[in-house]
């Protein structure tokens, strides 16, 4: 009697089963069914009761009031901008000082982060404590707080314009700000940009292929001496030859304020005070946390190589800690720039203030302009956290090989 | 069809929820025992609580008034204080009876936002204040100058209006809210304070030094200002617009808290008509026939409000100005009760 | 034989005595080592130090030796009333300390919010130490009961109903939206390419809707009796009392193993009854004390505690359903996660304060500190569900797969193995979030509710108290606040971080 092997199953119902259900295949499918019938039905009540409700405030739905005319003005503006411009436009003005604000205060948060790091590591224990007394202030009280302090206490120590602090002559601090003066384009600033522009492109260029000597034959190219011609002497010869690029206004005060002069309002100030101070605290940990991860054998191991501390603290050290400080700084980074929505409080015209606020209550547009602003900092977080999820892989890579 | 909540967990919470008054307002007022009216936050002169919660002001005494006619006695009302941005939500889901609550009266807001105007409190218009020391005396010397002024409202389209027409320059600096304004205002973060008129002196007392500040005769808008109810109910809509035209009325009269009872007992025909021994005015609004009589006992006429709340009685000193009886160089004009 | 003695290679004279080695240990040995071991390190410490006393002693002078302790009004803390350079004003604490504490709560019902800080502290205490027993117990009073009797302390108003009506209500609520839907299809067809189609599934669901009205009627018509009776609210809980108490004790097990169950359900129920009468809920309760006149802290401590409970359970959800094999349920998950996760709190709570209204029946109004609580709970809920999917990830497999060995359901697997294992991993991290939470609470005050940050904010407002020193004053006093309130919790999360990782130092 001969046993024959028993047919497989067949192979597409188990694959159907798999894909739609997955691991609990049929319960798996009347699960979904189930779920996906419960968010129809709020989703259905969702839409049916906003357009109820649209209709019995007489609001029209849609996207037609972003062509209006927005009629406000608004103080601080990266592109042109007046009160008979459209509501897109306030929607971009916004975005950009949000961007503005969050940049700046980024580079702030992480020298200042860095610093402080350095402190909490130091061998002295006096500045070991500060930096700890620094990051735990910081650290435990609430950002709001300290924006309204900063907020607060820059105004009133500072004088008004009439007897505005001089900084040299050129620039001038009141409660209206800092006033510096501006740079205005001359005839020779387009060769300038254009040999700058050069200059740089060429240094980079430059730099690979001196890497790339030294890694593929072992030959070692000193270049500091065509980086400096490149990126100073280029230019400064340019600037000889057809001109100065630009002439700077110097700020006059005129009436109530100052005329003339590239002006950084206090809020601006305030704001970006308190958010690099406050993230800081926080990339202080990071990257005090990420030095340590490094083990001391490394530094050790680098020492008997012959390598000088310096050197191996570069190639050796920071390449580590990196690995470990980076993800939970990116995150950081996109924490302050959702925290800067918080500029809402002390009148940053940042995109919250304009738009979710002002044009808000201008326009009654609740959805569409709500929609807008959660879209735009979804949109940043979802590249940032795409950028990062690329790093990761490429570190995982890098470290696997 | 009953529509149906989304939130059902929110039925938990029943006493957070409110159901929205159909169009039997008067009806439903008079159930509830109580009037149910939207105020401002705290805007000296026109409606603000004190220490206690007592509160004060034209827009307050107008809800009682309404309060007196209804139930004859002006205590029986519910202030909720409303924001700028809540105020008409508030109105038509229902949570208020009557906004009383100086909101300008313009045509947008008359059709599009389901609710009614019923007449004018105060005629308003917006101004500038500043400090003495900077030696400004009209607006026109403003150029350059930094204005503070509230986000959410006709005040900063009106600013930049004015500006561009006059082709002045300026720098705005806006807040979510009057308080935060002001202080900024006063911790010279700005040169100018812009709001209508009425909140400029009553902001004015809110500063450490009031006298230091002075407000500039230039005003740049026309703001009525006055209460609204819903669409729909036009029963309730006469009951509203009549108490106000029964407060301007009897000051035309000469009808004061203090002598409304002398007065009823005369024989003059006007007056018989107006405090109701004469006629059933007072019935054919779902009042009873003395309701002028009860509006001036607990409120008195609108002169003596004015008084009391904004004007020489007060500590606002505001000049009767637009706001006198139209006999007298004013636009306060009531149509005859008759 | 050679005297070693005399050998030339042993040393003849004993070596001189060496310095007694220098202190490493104290004070001493810390400046040693730490503070002044070469001149690079002296400098820093001189700098240091520099930078110590010019930030401590002006702080010291401002709270303590200049400061103004006694006054009715500004003129106390204006320097040419008092004479010197006037530090902390502290009279203007004392006069704003209840606004900072209750906002424009009633002053004769301040005794409740009193009661409701005690209750708080009474049952987080025990919950804090870990040697105290009964954690079971303690914890689901905090989460489950507490909640709700505060909201009647804080709040007032009774009751007009218990289970039965409440169930009955909310099964109609629901019908009428089935029916309502089917409707819609149904009025669609007439004008719809697909007419046929629509016509069949509005019938159909308008079917459905009949058939659960239909279902659902003998509830709804016990209700509408026992609304008519005079005493409603008893006969109500005294019907859920025997449904509720007998569903345990067939569920328990029955005869067999059912009477543990009972008794719980029947101990529970005697516990609610004594609320109840206790607080004269079914007589319309304390009086109501409008949200609106909440303010300061006692917002503050509300919402954070509000967020917490209400956080917690969605954040399991999210976690488990982020873990789930089931394809829809992960990517919603995930989705509704990275949702939250991505935009700042602030446009959270205008969509909760601005769109919420718009989605809910036009004839409802939600009060606005719920509506914060809302955005606040989905907000934290998304965050706490990436700690609690932390504590998940940590779980060895091993453990699923015993429990699945053991032949327990996905349910019992979940709730009785993996999840109180996993949720004692991550407590330092819900500590964490917590402290966060209570710092975020202060944006409420962007919406126009009064929390501390805000109470003070209005303070400042007041021209009464308006001298050069009051705001930093108040922002002293607040900063104070939050600080033992944060730095606290932050303690005790490190403190429950090293007994969870004992095992793990050597």
């Amino acid at each position: 009697m001969s046993t024959e092997a028993r047919k497989p199953p067949a192979q597409i119902a188990l694959k159907i089963r798999r894909v739609l259900g997955g691991k609990t295949g049929w319960n798996g499918i009347v699960v979904q069914f189930v779920f996906a019938a419960i968010l129809g039905w709020i989703g259905y009540e969702i839409v049916s009761n906003a357009r109820a409700n649209l209709e019995n405030q007489h609001i029209a739905a849609g996207f037609g009031f972003l062509r209006n005319n927005a009629g406000f003005d608004v103080n601080q503006t990266l592109i042109s901008y007046t009160g008979s411009d459209t509501f897109l436009r306030v929607f971009v003005v916004g975005l950009l000082n949000t961007l503005v604000v969050s940049v700046v205060g980024i580079v702030f948060a992480t020298v200042l982060g860095f610093v402080v790091a350095l402190c909490r590591l130091s061998p002295n224990w006096l500045l070991s404590r500060i930096g700890e007394i620094y990051v735990e202030i910081i650290r435990n009280l609430p950002l709001l707080f300290q924006i309204l302090f900063w907020y607060l206490a820059v105004l009133a120590a500072l004088p008004n314009p009439r007897q505005s602090i001089s900084l040299l002559g050129i620039a001038f601090i009141s409660n209206r700000g800092l006033v510096i003066p501006q740079p205005i384009g001359q005839a020779g600033l387009d060769p300038f940009l254009l040999v700058l522009g050069f200059g740089i492109v060429a240094v980079l260029a430059l730099r690979i292929y001196a890497r790339r000597a030294l890694f593929q034959r072992g030959q070692m190219i000193r270049i500091w001496p065509y980086v400096l011609g490149l990126l100073f002497g280029l230019p400064l010869a340019t600037m000889l030859l057809v001109g100065l690029p630009f002439t700077f206004e110097l700020p006059q005060l005129k009436g109530f304020n100052f005329a003339g002069g590239s002006r950084i309002i206090p809020e601006f100030v305030a704001l970006t005070l308190a958010l690099s101070t406050y993230t800081a605290a926080f990339i202080a940990e990071i990257v005090r946390a990420g030095i340590l991860s490094v083990h001391k054998g490394q530094m050790e191991a680098g020492a008997s190589l012959g390598l000088s501390r310096g050197t191996t603290l570069r190639l050796i050290v920071v390449p580590q800690a990196m690995r470990v400080i980076v993800p939970p700084l990116t995150n950081q980074y996109l924490n302050l720039t959702k925290n800067s929505s918080l500029a809402v409080a002390i009148g940053y015209p940042d995109l919250v203030s304009v738009w979710a606020g002002t044009s808000l209550s201008q326009t009654g547009q609740a959805i569409e302009i709500i929609a807008m602003t959660m879209g735009v900092y979804l949109l940043i977080s979802l590249l940032t956290s795409a950028i990062m999820s690329v790093y990761g892989w490429r570190v995982s890579r890098s470290l696997g090989a | 069809m009953k529509r149906v909540t989304l939130a059902l967990t929110l039925a938990l919470a029943a006493g957070l929820t409110a159901q929205a008054a159909d169009a039997q307002t008067l009806k439903t007022v008079k159930d509830r025992g109580v009037l149910s009216c939207g105020v401002s936050q705290g805007l000296p002169g026109f409606s603000s609580p004190d220490d206690k919660g007592n509160w004060t002001g034209i827009d307050v005494d107008v809800c009682r008034a309404i309060a007196a006619a209804i139930f004859n006695d002006p205590t029986k009302v519910k202030f909720v204080p409303t924001s700028a941005k809540d105020r008409f939500t508030a109105l038509q889901s229902g949570e208020i009876d009557v906004l009383s609550r100086n909101t300008t009266w313009t045509i947008s807001r008359d059709t599009s936002l389901g609710a009614n105007f019923t007449g004018v409190t105060y005629y308003d218009g917006q101004g500038f204040m500043v400090k003495k020391s900077l030696k400004v005396n009209s607006a026109l010397e403003l150029n350059s100058a930094s204005v503070c002024v509230q986000t959410g409202t006709t005040t900063e389209q009106n600013l930049a209006d004015y500006f561009k027409a006059n082709n002045m320059k300026y720098e705005v600096i806006a807040f979510g809210t009057n308080d935060e304004t002001v202080k900024a205002y006063e911790a010279g973060r700005c040169d100018v304070f812009t709001t209508d008129q009425s909140g400029l002196y009553a902001n004015r007392l809110k500063l450490a030094n009031p006298n230091d500040h002075m407000v500039l005769p230039e005003i740049i808008s026309k703001e009525p200002l006055g209460p609204m109810v819903r669409h729909g109910d036009d029963q309730w809509f006469d009951i509203v617009k009549w108490t106000l035209f029964a407060l301007v009325t009897t000051e035309e009269l000469g009808i004061t808290s203090k002598n409304v009872d002398e007065k009823a007992k005369m024989e003059n025909p006007e007056l018989k008509r107006v405090l109701g021994s004469d006629g059933n005015f007072g019935e054919q609004l779902g009042l009873t026939k003395d309701w002028v009589i009860r509006i001036v006992k607990a409120t008195g006429n609108y002169g003596e409000v004015f008084d009391r709340n904004v004007g020489a009685g007060s500590p606002l000193g505001i000049a009767r100005g637009l706001n006198n009886l139209w006999n007298k160089g004013g636009l306060q004009y009531a149509p005859p009760i008759r | 034989m050679t005297d070693i003695a005399s050998s030339a290679y042993v040393r003849q004279d004993l070596i001189a005595e060496r310095p007694a080695p220098v202190r490493m240990t104290g004070f001493v040995g810390l400046m040693r080592t730490r503070l002044l071991n070469s001149p690079t390190n002296i400098l820093i410490t001189i700098v240091s130090a520099l930078l110590l006393w010019f930030t401590i002693v002006p702080s010291v002078k401002f709270l303590f030796v200049d400061a103004v302790w006694t006054g009715t009004d500004r003129t106390a803390c204006l320097p040419e009333n008092a004479g010197f350079a006037v530090g902390a004003c502290w009279p203007y604490i004392q006069a704003k300390l209840p606004q900072l504490i209750y906002g424009f709560y009633p002053e004769a019902e301040r005794w409740r919010v009193d009661l409701t800080f005690v209750l708080a502290t009474v049952l987080l205490v025990p919950m804090l130490v870990p040697r105290l027993p009964a954690k079971a117990l303690n914890a689901s009073l905090f989460f489950f009961a507490f909640p709700v009797v505060a909201f009647f302390l804080l709040h007032g108003g009774g009751i007009t109903g218990f289970g039965l009506s409440w169930t009955a209500g909310l099964l109609q609520l629901f019908d009428d939206s089935i029916i309502g839907a089917g409707q819609v299809l149904l009025s669609l067809s007439k004008t719809s390419a697909i007419a046929p189609l629509l016509w069949a599934l509005g019938s159909l669901i308008v079917l459905v809707g009949k058939a659960i009205s239909w279902l659902i009627f003998p509830l709804t018509w016990l209700r509408d009796q026992l609304e008519g009776s005079g005493q409603s609210v008893w006969s109500d809980f005294a019907i859920t009392t025997v449904v509720v108490s007998l569903i345990a004790f067939v569920v328990g097990g029955g005869l067999r193993t059912g009477w543990r169950a009972l008794a719980w359900s029947i101990g529970t129920f005697a516990a609610i009854a004594l609320v109840i009468k206790l607080m004269g809920l079914d007589h319309g309760g304390l009086p109501v004390v409008q949200t609106r006149l909440w303010g300061g802290l006692l917002v503050t401590l509300v919402v954070s505690v509000a967020g917490i409970v209400t956080s917690l359970p969605i954040g399991i959800a999210l976690a488990l359903g982020r873990r789930s094999t089931i394809p829809l349920i992960r990517i919603f998950s995930i989705a509704f996660i990275e949702f939250w996760r991505g935009v700042p709190l602030i446009t959270v709570l205008f969509f909760a304060t601005y769109m919420l209204p718009l989605f809910l029946p036009g004839n409802f109004t939600v009060d606005g500190l719920v509506r914060a609580l809302i955005g606040i709970a989905l907000f934290t809920g998304a965050y706490q569900a990436e700690n609690v999917r932390g504590g998940l990830a940590a779980i060895p497999r091993g453990q699923g797969e015993a429990a699945a060995a053991l032949g327990l359901s996905w349910w019992k697997t979940t709730s009785l193995i993996v999840l109180p294992q996993a949720l004692r991993h991550v407590i330092p991290n819900l500590v964490n979030s917590f402290i966060s939470l209570l710092k975020d609470t202060s944006l409420v005050s962007i919406v126009a509710l009064f929390d501390l940050l805000g109470s003070l904010r209005a303070s400042f407002a007041d021209p009464k108290w308006s001298a050069p020193s009051t705001l930093f004053t108040g922002f002293a006093f607040a900063g104070i606040i939050y600080f033992l309130f944060c730095f606290g919790m932050s303690r005790y999360s490190l403190f429950v971080e090293h007994r969870l990782n004992a095992h793990r130092r050597n």
